[in-house]
């Protein structure tokens, strides 16, 4: 036994046996183009097993490609390259193998694949490997009915050869391989005869016709039992020998540095190791979290605040109010904006505004450091294995194989967890270097670092002109928006940033789907020290907003329904037609309501799926209201899995809501206000409304479903309080004035 | 030397007795399906039993346990809990599988007991109910519908 089992087998007894009786065979090699096949397949090394509290793996002997694992036992491994987070990966991508492989659902186990770009790189992203902008399912639709198809013919061929009959008279059912003449083998009993054989070349694809799983409901998500029983393996709760716990004191202005450690008192207690300036703070390490969390009550830090920020949200909002009255670059431009507004029978304007948003996924930050023979080993909830994997060898200067990577579950992401500067990663290295100890180390950052030290959804604001002709038709659009680039100083830079406009702050204004003659939409990026990075539908979170409450205003202007408005505009889209007819149907929309109760509309496209959703709310005296209903309609291609496809509207549209009714970071002279729960209030039951949902049938590719539901929740119940109480209201969160 | 007795396990930890409850659970006991959430009692993620109540355990301190009987949700899925919060806490945790409420799940042991403990003093919430005992557990991917959906499901299966 190995040091490494010896660590797995403290975090998870059942595992390390499968781990010690487990012989892998060598299968064979064999190309094609979206199999990554070709790949090694040889005893298989310890860091393609255990991640993301995966049930105890079988002892496996058909691995016909990087996917694909069937044991003596006839468990199904399905290995998945993308981070589970809660959007349902673990259950998405082994619905794709099971469908093509014929197995029972019951025989699939999800695991989590190590950081090797070479063979699960997302293939909507090149050679990068990752987990984002709601792709891990598109991506993955074809690669892995294939690696399913490939490892179904390959039982199949054994099965011929240990049947002597023909392949084409044998059929494969719920994980059965049979033959009309009597012969009949479960997966498990023809896997070592298969994995002898070579991975055909020829891979046949199910006409979707012939689907059983795909499009199915009745499948339980494979997460559901760990997560049930306190046994999913999240990283903080990774244990290891002698493993250590670091907290940092961040600076309490953006751009502060260390100064002086005051720290005579944390030192002297009981198992504090060490207490070090690191470039992001001072690092205490400590033997367990509340020690750690002793010492840092104790210790006493002067700033050195030359370069710290002074600004705050107000004088950030009044410096983007200047910025907006001037020419920003251009982003998209059609006709001639100024002609057409100068001509208009009617010109509305309004500015609309968002606030800096922090993630506040349930699990707070968090990375283990630990030392291996060949370089470091890193436990994460890994959204983003390149960059990170790369990022961490730059520190340790070690090349980028000697950083392994165990993709953990992640409690909550929601864009943090892929930070394009491994923020918290690298301060997990720099916790391990300072403690110059070959100690496995546990970055734990608290509720107050996750809200106070960064990585926020930017603010920004929108302004908009439009006008529009005497039948209220629009006749010109001229928006422009101020805000933080997320991208500028990132890797992504050459790819998102082009013209000086950064892509991702204009998503969602630019491709405005109304039809509009003439248009305009220019950007300003300013640069602050406050850190910014993408959230839960990143440019869309507030490009949705300002554009779906536009687009109503325009029709209140018009003097026309807001949904026969749109639906006049969209003439060209049909899958926005097709949401927004579908939601405003079954919102029952135009029906009367009792008095003090409305509805309002927004529908918008992000990562290629179109979500409508109608919102019904309550407005009490005094300007309480609450969002009792909310009916939405999807267009996500193909649904692969109808309920995780609910549950991530659902969940998407409550994660929207929260931010629609409470969410905002505040900044007062550098620091944030905010600091935990009590005074960054998120969404709890008592204010979630009830959510139908219904699914656009569709033939078209699958695109993603984490994401698109989330920025559309803010207009459709800004509209709604417009509908209600005349008022309009043009910046997050919503607040009615009595 | 202070006593702790953790879904019906004895364990003797020298422990600073004002540690939160949560970390000699976590750390010291090894039980890690209590979470670290906000560290202030404001998001529910750490709920266990103590002596039958649910309480936030990253409030608590271990002195405050120690002598009691605290079940955390390793012990409650094996239908451990004081009278009838085994049966109850396993019917809980059914219909949260039927219904499929996980999303990332960091949040769900706490959720799970504190459903647990509304069902075992009251057989038959309402929906405001189901609001008022469960506002205190977060979950930030929104779980919330179907949370409500699965404790209506359990107390159907408990009649």
């Amino acid at each position: 036994m190995t040091t490494t089992d010896r660590q797995i087998a403290a975090i998870t007894p059942d595992t390390i046996e499968n781990v010690g009786r487990r012989t892998f065979l060598e299968a064979g090699i064999a190309a094609g183009a979206g199999l990554l096949l070709g790949l090694r397949i040889g005893p298989a090394p310890a860091t393609d097993t255990d991640h993301a509290g995966a049930a105890p793996a079988a002892a496996a002997t058909f691995a016909p490609n990087a996917f694909v694992r069937i044991g003596t036992d006839d468990t199904v491994t399905v290995i998945v390259k993308h981070l589970e987070m809660g959007q349902g990966t673990f259950t998405g991508l082994p619905t794709l193998v099971a469908e093509e492989l014929d197995a029972a659902w019951d025989q699939i186990r999800a695991e989590g694949a190590p950081a090797d770009a070479a063979r699960y790189n997302n293939l909507l992203w090149g050679s990068a490997q990752g987990t984002g902008g709601s792709t891990a399912l598109a991506n993955s639709y074809e690669q892995l009915r294939k690696a399913g198809a490939a490892a179904r013919q390959m039982l199949v061929a054994a099965a011929a050869q240990r049947w002597q009959v023909p392949a084409a008279d044998i059929q494969v059912k719920d994980g059965v391989v049979s033959h009309h003449a009597g012969h009949s083998a479960r997966f498990g009993e023809l896997a070592e005869a298969a994995a002898r054989l070579t991975v055909p070349a020829q891979i046949r694809l199910k006409d979707p016709a012939q689907f059983k799983l795909i499009g199915k409901p009745g499948l339980h998500r494979t997460d559901g039992p760990s997560k049930t029983d306190g046994s999913a393996l999240f990283t903080q709760d990774v244990r290891l020998p002698g493993l250590l716990t670091a907290l940092v004191v961040h600076p309490p202005r953006f751009g502060a540095r260390v100064k002086r450690i005051h720290d005579t008192e944390a030192r002297a207690i009981p198992g504090v190791e060490r207490i070090a300036g690191i470039p992001s703070g001072v690092a205490i390490i400590a033997r367990d979290f509340w020690t750690a969390r002793r010492a840092q009550d104790a210790l006493r830090v002067d700033w050195d605040e030359t370069d710290a920020m002074t600004e705050g949200t107000a004088e950030i909002l009044a410096r983007y109010r200047e910025l907006a009255k001037s020419p920003g670059a251009i982003a998209r431009r059609d006709g001639d904006v100024d002609a057409a507004l100068a001509g208009a029978a009617q010109v509305i304007e309004a500015e609309y505004s968002v606030p800096y948003l922090a993630h506040a996924a349930m699990e707070p930050m968090n990375c283990v450091i630990e030392p291996t023979d060949q370089g470091i080993r890193v436990w994460n909830g890994e959204q983003f294995q390149t960059g990170d994997q790369a990022a961490l060898a730059k520190v340790f200067e070690l090349a980028p194989e000697q950083v392994e990577i165990r993709m953990l579950f992640a409690g909550g992401s929601f864009g943090r967890r892929a930070n394009p500067a491994s923020d918290y990663l690298i301060e997990a290295a720099h916790c391990y270097q300072a403690l110059r100890a070959r100690l496995p180390v546990k970055l734990q950052w608290t509720r107050e670092d996750d809200m106070r030290a960064g990585w926020y959804r930017p603010l920004y604001l929108h302004r908009i002109r439009a006008g529009i002709d005497p039948k209220g038709r629009p006749v010109g659009w001229d928006q422009r928006i101020v805000g933080q680039s997320i991208i500028a100083g990132t890797a992504f830079e050459p790819m998102l940033i082009t013209d000086q406009v950064d892509q991702t702050s204009v998503e969602g204004a630019a491709n405005l789907p109304y039809t509009v003659p003439n248009f305009r939409l220019d950007l300003h990026s300013p640069r602050l020290p406050v850190p910014v990075q993408w959230w839960r539908s990143v440019g869309s979170s507030h490009t949705a907003f300002a554009g779906e409450c536009m687009i109503d205003e325009l029709a209140t202007a018009a003097g026309q329904d807001p949904v026969a408005y749109r639906l006049r505009l969209l003439k060209n889209h049909p899958r926005h037609l097709g949401v927004l007819k579908l939601a405003a149907e079954k919102a029952g929309w135009g029906q009367p309501l009792p008095k003090g109760r409305g509805r309002g509309v927004a529908v918008h496209e992000s990562f290629g799926t179109t979500v409508a959703q109608v919102a019904e709310v309550t407005v009490r005296k005094g300007g309480q209201f609450r969002v009792d209903r909310v009916v939405i309609a999807v267009d996500c291609g193909l649904a692969v899995n109808p309920d995780v496809i609910r549950a991530q509207m659902e969940g998407g549209m409550g994660f929207g809501l929260s931010a629609a009714l409470l969410g905002e970071i505040r900044i007062e002279h550098g620091a944030v206000v905010q600091s935990n729960f009590h005074d960054y209030q998120v969404l709890r039951i008592d204010r979630m409304p009830e959510v139908e949902v219904h699914i656009v049938a569709s033939a078209q590719p699958p695109t993603g479903v984490g994401e698109p539901a989330t920025p559309v929740i803010a207009p459709a119940v800004a509209n709604a309080l417009f509908a209600v109480t005349g008022q309009r209201l043009r910046s997050l969160p919503l607040r009615l004035s009595p | 030397m202070l006593t702790l007795r953790i879904n019906g396990t004895e364990h003797q930890l020298d422990l600073d007795p004002a540690m939160p409850l949560l970390w000699a659970i976590r750390e010291h006991v090894g039980l890690t399906g209590t979470k670290y959430g906000c560290g202030m009692a404001q998001c529910g993620a750490c709920t266990v039993f103590l002596n039958g109540a649910p309480v936030r355990s990253c409030s608590t301190p271990v002195s405050v346990a120690a002598g009691g009987e605290v079940v955390t949700i390793e012990g409650l899925v094996q239908g451990l809990g004081a009278g009838a919060l085994g049966k109850v806490g396993q019917a809980v945790r059914t219909a949260w599988l039927e219904l499929d409420v996980v999303q990332c799940g960091f949040c769900q042991s706490g959720q799970i007991l504190a459903a647990t403990a509304l069902l075992a003093e009251n057989p038959d919430p309402t929906d405001a109910q189901i609001d008022a005992a469960m506002s205190g557990n977060l979950c930030r991917c929104a779980t919330y519908a179907r949370i409500r959906g699965a404790i209506r499901r359990a107390a159907d299966a408990l009649v």
